[in-house]
């Protein structure tokens, strides 16, 4: 029965979730730990409540560099992986450099990029997020590009198309579900990317300023309250990412790993 | 490659083979895969290539469909050289996967070579239609491939490649997925297409009966270095469900397998030559 | 070549592929330096040739000032780290340069890394194998485990250095730098505990259900089958490992203010920075090339284990 099986899959991740919580308070609680050590979810969440619209106020901050990085990224990681499915020797030249960029802690080059912009902090933040979504997205849409089947490249040389019709009739088609892919991962990214760009200096606003400020003066159960806050927002990005694949997709979207 | 128009009245045959001659060149060495083939297919002819595994007959198909470049020879296809066929889509191809495209309707699919050359929409989706009702599949014209089962997918397939009305179809075992039901139902339904549109049908095959069923003529090829050892020719008369049990049928069958067989002494002292040849250019 | 042993056309042929796949490493390589060429080509002909105050689009720059604060020259960064240290907590010594700085910096993350990594790896291979082996545990687990990443649990790595604070077991005691190693793991076992789970689960059917006919049980299978058919998986897994524990430290270090590290350094130059940014740039290249350096060594273990790959066209 379809309903046994939703409930299957819905209810141990559920229940591991309220035991893990609920052993958490009992633990806290119990033990009589002091909040500078381990808050309560208790004490976390009533900290949540108190400070709900500064949390919200810089999740927003935090969530437009992420989303205006992230936009910036996909668009020239889908560019770019066109243009190296398209060329070869484009693609051999840059396809290392992304290897190499991937291995390479990104958000180190937030001071260089506020050198050379120095303008506002949010530029540098959001392009330290483009770089970071870049990666992800330029190796999935590259590797769903540069995949033709033998029976599909034989059919299309069967009708003498041009390389550019191969591109538009099945490259792209099929590409989709790994450009997909690499936008999942590069949302999430793109947050995470955007809450730690805010501690490489520069102005205090944002949720990873607000995590600093609130660690700084031992506020505890507001700094994970604000963790709380950097969470929904990067399951917010992965949602939409994944409702936008099933948009598109349809029936082609795959599963949530 | 001269760009003949025949001038005599009748048009030119499907196709035209003259010491067509292929070879791979491996890492080390290379292999013969087709050595003096000569043959002629004439126009709504239905010939079968069939021969063990490595005989050349796929190789074969592509020279013909200019997939491949035979390495010595001549290949006219419609009296044209097989690239100028090719450029000028006189045949359609149908493999052994269908090759559809899964994010297309069936009947996107269908339209495909008709979108790439650049037929309007309206012209298009008529002859998609006609098309279909053809291989009797109207019903599932808004379907996507995945819901279709393996010999559907397959009259999808050779709706394609009806599509352009080419004079030619080349096809590599296209039933070789399906099961004997399927497949029996697919021959019967292929001759009725073949014999309603007047193409010449070029179709590779592992199948003795089916190679009896479906042609005009069996050619039997032997493997390493590919060659036609004979060609067998079947005289059925018009193709029905009763076909299959005739003794003729049987016959025919029998005579193929002969020819097969028979040659197979001689395939194995070929194959161990073109081994040897292979080996000797290491 | 062709004698003895090798003339058997197995050992040629994975011979002939190791070649193969040295020679295109070797390829690539070429390639990068290529790019690298080409994009410091385009580094200086922007600043000789670029506008001065940059490209504004809409009142937001776009393209960087080509002023010599914004962008230094290729050798000026190139000299800077040749420059003396000016001395302070960074430095071991007067006499140090800025690339024995860099050097030992990086020495120090790469250390810190290196634990976290190896932390990391064990914990996300023994998730995966858990999950693997109790179908409930994976249902339970699976979406924590990729929730997991969107907490920046780096913004709690003082917390986690609190909790770590002089606790002892044995000889080991839980120094500033556990806590970096620690936050490194966290974030290491993400791709590990991914990509094991999918390799685990990646042998075909037919392999599956052979061994269960040869009524082998789980660890054999394991042992036989999941772990060889789980290398082409574990790899990639491996490399993203190893830049995400770089990552981790460098972020951490600077979370917990430990000194010593790579991520600190960059920081007290940009601090300094004010007339001279070619030092951070210095920074910036020693991190890179150390995130290359643990993506570098991955690719030794993967050509030790290349026999596992033979036959994946994919990489």
């Amino acid at each position: 029965m379809k309903v046994g099986r939703v409930a299957a899959v819905l209810i141990p991740p559920i229940l591991f979730g309220v035991l893990f919580i609920a052993g958490w308070q009992l633990l806290v609680r119990g033990a009589d730990i002091s909040q500078f050590v381990l808050p309560a979810p208790s004490d976390i969440w009533s900290s949540a409540i108190d400070q709900h619209s500064g949390i919200f106020a810089d999740a927003r901050y935090t969530g437009l560099n992420a989303l205006v990085g992230l936009a910036l990224g996909t668009v020239v990681g889908v560019l770019l992986a066109a243009v190296a499915a398209r060329l070869p020797i484009f693609g051999g030249i840059v396809t290392p450099l992304v290897a190499g960029l991937a291995a390479i802690p990104i958000v180190a080059l937030a001071p260089l990029l506020t050198d050379m912009y120095s303008v506002t902090s949010s530029l540098p933040r959001r392009l330290v997020v483009a770089v970071a979504a870049f990666v992800p997205v330029f190796i999935n849409t590259l590797r769903g590009l540069s995949r033709l089947s033998p029976v599909h490249r034989e059919l299309m040389q069967s009708y003498a198309a041009s390389g550019t019709a191969v591109l538009r009739t099945i490259r792209i088609p099929g590409a989709m579900p790994h450009f997909f892919t690499g936008l999942r991962i590069a949302s999430s990214l793109a947050v995470i990317t955007a809450v730690v760009s805010e501690y490489f200096g520069g102005e205090s606003v944002g949720l990873g300023s607000r995590i600093t400020d609130s660690v700084g003066q031992s506020d505890y159960p507001a700094a994970w309250a604000t963790v709380l806050g950097a969470v929904v927002l990067g399951l917010i990005f992965y949602v939409i990412a994944l409702l936008l694949e099933r948009a598109v997709l349809g029936r082609r979207a795959t599963a949530a790993l | 490659m001269s760009q003949e128009t025949t001038t005599s009245e009748a048009p030119p045959p499907a196709v035209e083979l003259s010491g067509v001659h292929k070879t791979f060149a491996l890492r080390r060495g290379s292999v013969v895969a087709l050595e003096g083939i000569d043959l002629m297919i004439g126009r709504g002819e239905f010939v079968s290539l069939i021969g063990p595994s490595g005989c050349g007959k796929s190789t074969l198909l592509r020279v013909i469909g200019d997939l491949l470049p035979p390495t010595g020879g001549e290949v006219l296809v419609n009296g044209k050289s097989a690239r100028r066929a090719r450029l000028d889509q006189d045949y359609g191809f149908a493999f052994q996967q269908a090759g559809l495209l899964d994010w297309r309707t069936v009947q996107a699919n269908v339209e495909l070579p008709l979108e790439l050359h650049g037929v309007d929409r309206g012209k298009r989706q008529r002859r998609a239609d006609e098309l279909l009702q053809l291989v009797g599949l109207s019903d599932f014209a808004k379907q996507r491939p995945p819901q279709l089962s393996g010999g559907m997918q397959q009259r999808v397939a050779i709706a394609r490649a009806l599509a352009e009305s080419p004079a030619l179809l080349l096809m590599d075992e296209p039933f070789g997925a399906l099961d004997e039901m399927t497949r029996e139902h697919m021959q019967t339904e292929l001759v009725r297409i073949a014999g309603e549109t007047g193409a010449a049908v070029v179709f590779v095959t592992h199948s003795i009966p089916e190679a009896v069923f479906l042609s005009n003529r069996v050619v039997v090829m032997s493997p390493r270095p590919g060659r036609i050892t004979e060609i067998v020719p079947v005289d059925l008369g018009e193709r029905t469900d009763d076909t299959r049990e005739a003794p003729q049928f049987y016959a025919a069958i029998t005579q193929v397998r002969e020819a097969l067989r028979g040659r197979a002494v001689d395939a194995t002292d070929d194959v161990v030559a073109g081994i040897e040849r292979a080996q000797g250019a290491l | 070549m062709t004698t003895g042993v090798n003339a058997h056309p197995r050992f040629a042929g994975q011979q002939h592929r190791l070649r193969l796949r040295l020679g295109r490493w070797a390829g690539r390589g070429l390639l990068v330096l290529v790019g690298l060429v080409v994009l410091g080509a385009i580094w200086e002909a922007y600043k000789s040739w670029g506008p001065a105050d940059g490209v504004s689009v809409f009142g937001a720059r776009v393209l960087p000032r080509t002023s010599d604060e914004a962008m230094p020259h290729l050798s000026t960064i190139w000299h800077a780290f040749g420059a003396q240290e000016v001395g302070g907590a960074i430095t071991l010594g007067p006499t140090k340069t800025v690339l024995d700085s860099v050097v030992s910096a990086a020495w120090h993350t790469l250390r810190w890394a290196g634990l976290g990594f190896a932390i990391g790896v064990t914990v996300g291979f023994l998730l995966a194998l858990l999950m693997d082996r109790l179908a409930v545990f994976e249902r339970a687990l699976l979406p924590y485990v990729v929730l997991s990443q969107t907490v920046p649990l780096i913004a709690l790595a003082p917390l986690v250095s609190k909790w770590g604070q002089g606790w002892s077991v044995g000889p080991f005691t839980w120094e500033r730098s556990t806590s970096v190693s620690i936050i490194a793991a966290y974030l290491a076992f993400f791709p590990v505990a991914v990509g094991m789970t999918r390799g685990l689960k990646s042998p075909s059917a037919v392999h599956a259900e052979y061994f269960r006919c040869c009524a082998a049980g789980w660890w054999k299978t394991l042992i036989r089958l999941k772990l060889p058919s789980s290398v082409p998986f574990l790899i990639p897994a491996l490399r993203l490992a190893a830049a995400a524990a770089v990552v981790g430290s460098i972020v951490a270090e600077i979370s917990i203010g430990l000194e010593g590290g790579i991520g600190r350094l960059i920081l007290e130059y940009s601090q300094q920075a004010t007339g001279d940014p070619s030092r951070v740039y210095a920074a910036v290249i020693g991190a890179a090339v150390l995130g290359l350096l643990a993506a570098a060594i991955v690719t030794a273990v993967d050509f030790a284990l290349w026999r596992y790959h033979r036959g994946t066209g994919a990489r």
